[in-house]
């Protein structure tokens, strides 16, 4: 028999064994591969694979792992693009505004002494974020010059990702924000994030609490544009409600967790992405 | 049901379970991942949470 859909993953969370269960409700061949036991000969025949769903949580395997394999031949989702685009924040940005999609203001600056500048220049509070990395680890809001020279300084003793300063606007909103999930040409669940503890970050993985989000066609309509904007096919859009601009795009994610948007919208995600994978590897 | 390496806490494996989940003790927090064996599930420690991880 022939693998039709293989869940390519590095640990096991509640998104991937759902992946598993769909494929069984569906009874199509869907294998689990583990990562960590993966080693590609990069310039032999392709294994039989089918589709793979990317689902590595570390940033850097699945950018390799999607890199060896889509060259190889395999049809990956998402593709290397995605990764790429998606994964880091500045490059997100950009894409976002070439196709016109509103996203917070942000400015990059290449030494401390040009962050500074940057901050004062545009005036506080600023959110520095790393421009790759995830779960809100590392975002800090800068409330004003002697918390920005702190922050910065320690920035520039670290790994040199962290010292390229990506500043955002902090966007007056809502204490919330909104992660719509994306499957193909249509939004098939959105929620509302909202931080658990009254901090301003949002992030799941920080206690935000999750709330269904009603799609209206403005957003849909947004969230389609931004996963094109970075290639996409399953994504994870975030977006937030500016009280200026409206709908702002603030980040994408190619290989989004979704336990909660199931939870509160119950809608059969992996069932649809499981759906998807297969169509796409006709 | 197995116990924790780390304090010898009873962990109980769900029903359901797949090789590769993660596992917590409920006395002492450490966190194992599951690794299939003739005999059923065993624990190894699992890997610390990456700088790189997450969505």
């Amino acid at each position: 028999m022939t693998t039709a859909v293989t869940v390519l993953y590095d640990t096991i969370r509640w998104e991937e064994k759902a992946l598993l269960e769909a494929g069984k409700k569906k009874n199509i061949d869907l294998q689990m591969l583990d990562c960590k036991k993966l080693s590609l000969d990069l310039d032999s025949e392709v294994k039989d694979y089918g589709t793979i769903l990317q689902r590595c949580v570390s940033y850097y395997r699945n950018l390799h792992s999607t890199a060896g394999l889509e060259g190889m031949g395999v049809n990956v989702i998402n593709c290397l693009n995605t990764g790429i685009f998606a994964g880091n924040k500045l490059f997100t940005h950009m894409l976002l505004k070439k196709q016109k999609i509103s996203t917070p203001f942000a400015t990059v600056s290449f030494s401390k002494e040009a962050a500074l500048e940057s901050l004062e220049k545009h005036g506080y509070p600023q959110i520095i974020k790393p421009t790759i990395g995830s779960w809100g680890r590392m975002v800090s809001k800068i409330n004003d010059t002697d918390s920005a020279e702190g922050i910065i300084e320690s920035r520039e003793k670290m790994y040199p990702i962290y010292q390229i300063h990506y500043l955002e606007e902090f966007v007056q909103r809502p204490p919330r924000d909104i992660r719509a999930i994306v499957v193909g040409d249509k939004v098939v669940a959105a929620i509302y994030r909202s931080s658990g503890n009254g901090s301003w970050k949002t992030n799941m993985a920080l206690g935000g609490v999750a709330e269904k989000c009603a799609v209206s066609n403005e957003m849909e309509d947004i969230c389609i544009k931004a996963k094109n904007a970075v290639q996409g096919q399953i994504v994870g859009v975030d977006l937030m409600e500016s009280k200026d601009k409206g709908l702002v795009v603030h980040e994408i994610n190619n290989t989004t967790e979704f336990k909660n948007t199931v939870r509160v919208c119950e809608v059969d995600i992996p069932s649809l992405m499981i759906d998807y994978a297969v169509e796409s590897s006709k | 049901m197995t116990n924790c390496p780390e304090c010898d806490a009873n962990i109980s494996i769900p029903s359901d379970a797949v090789e590769g989940e993660i596992v917590t003790c409920p006395d002492c927090g450490a966190s194992y991942e599951l690794v299939k064996t003739a005999e059923g599930f065993t624990l190894k420690p699992a890997q610390t949470v990456g700088e790189d991880w997450g969505q």
